[in-house]
């Protein structure tokens, strides 16, 4: 519904990802937070708080799987009774995915949105998706 | 003898009284909060639904001082506010005061009701949209929050988690002030300015 207009934070995919046919991967996304802000984890500690939620549009080489996502800090704010589980600053996901063994030879872009919720120490900010580009090449 | 220490004590607390918090009768950063009369934008008209498919315009509430609160579910700084506002619609309802809620949840009623239900917030919520937003500013903060004075002006804005005294203070002031012509709310389609937004103050916007 609303518009997306600033984001308050950036992920990019750390490196091209190389993987051979019929094997696993994994690439690193670095998340980049802005300062003064947080966003949820994944899981979130209050049930009505939106999580991180990292998915990749269907298509590509690349069959996704598990996103890995680091432990979370429990920060304690002026408006919470009880320390909430967040991100801040800078941090890595891992992005899982198989190669079937059928996979097409060469390079390809897998699009992923990471979708989060920012607030600051006073305020809060409407659900965003910040756009992920994967550069892969399938050996 | 007695008389004139009890003087003496009484003379030393009011001096330090003073000293600590002012001898100003009323506290100032609450009272200087309100934008003076003429500096007043008109706010915008708004058509929006409530739980109960009414419509509900800005304008039905003529002649009120209204708080109008822009907020969400997901939002832990609004639900700190929404029991004071609960507080003053209570206290203030039959003083020509509302309280009006705006939720600016994605997922709409279907995040409100139950919401609602859960904490019985006992004043108006109606479903907001970037439309509404944009009439305001366009709010992304939250909460985001408007007390509009009996003419239909925009008396102060605050952007963020505010203390409970701040609004307090600044609606009590409103309460007692005379209504005065010119909002928008008697039929004006654009708040004063002509842009059809109302300019946040660029220090409550800095944020964004």
């Amino acid at each position: 519904m609303w518009a997306q207009g600033n984001q308050y934070l950036t992920a990019e995919a750390s490196q091209k990802l190389v993987a051979k046919r019929g094997t696993a991967a994994e690439a690193k996304i670095a998340v980049s937070v802005q300062p003064g802000f947080h966003v949820n984890s994944n899981k979130p500690s209050e049930e009505y708080l939106i999580p991180l939620k990292l998915t990749w549009t269907p298509g590509g080489a690349l069959e996704p799987g598990e996103v890995v996502f680091p432990k979370p800090q429990l920060e304690k704010y002026e408006f919470s009774d009880k320390p909430l589980s967040v991100f801040t600053g800078d941090f890595d996901l891992v992005a899982r995915f198989k190669v079937p063994a059928e996979a097409s030879q060469g390079p390809g872009i897998m699009l992923g949105k990471l979708r989060y919720q920012a607030c600051n120490s006073n305020s809060c900010f409407p659900p965003k998706t910040a756009d992920v580009r994967l550069s892969y090449q399938v050996q | 003898m007695s008389a004139l220490r009890l003087g003496a004590v009484l003379l030393t607390g009011f001096l330090l009284g003073c000293a600590i918090y002012g001898c100003s009768p009323v506290k100032s950063a609450k009272a200087a909060s309100l934008k003076p009369d003429g500096q007043r934008n008109a706010a915008p008209d708004f058509a929006l639904k409530d739980a109960d498919g009414k419509t509900v315009r800005l304008s039905d509430y003529k002649g009120k001082v209204v708080l109008l609160d822009f907020w969400a579910t997901y939002c832990g700084p609004c639900k700190i506010e929404i029991p004071w506002f609960m507080d003053f619609e209570r206290k203030h309802k039959d003083q020509g005061f509302a309280v009006l809620g705006v939720d600016m949840d994605d997922e709409g009623w279907d995040a409100v009701k139950p919401f609602v239900a859960d904490v019985g917030i006992n004043y108006r919520i109606v479903v907001g949209n970037d439309s509404t937003a944009d009439k305001f500013g366009g709010i992304e903060a939250l909460p985001t929050t408007f007390l509009i004075d009996r003419s239909g002006k925009i008396a102060d804005v605050h952007v963020g988690l505010t203390s409970k005294g701040e609004f307090e203070n600044a609606i009590e002031q409103l309460l007692q002030a005379p209504a005065k012509g010119g909002g928008i709310m008697e039929g004006s389609a654009r708040p004063a300015g002509g842009s059809g937004r109302v300019a946040l103050p660029a220090e409550l916007v800095g944020a964004r």
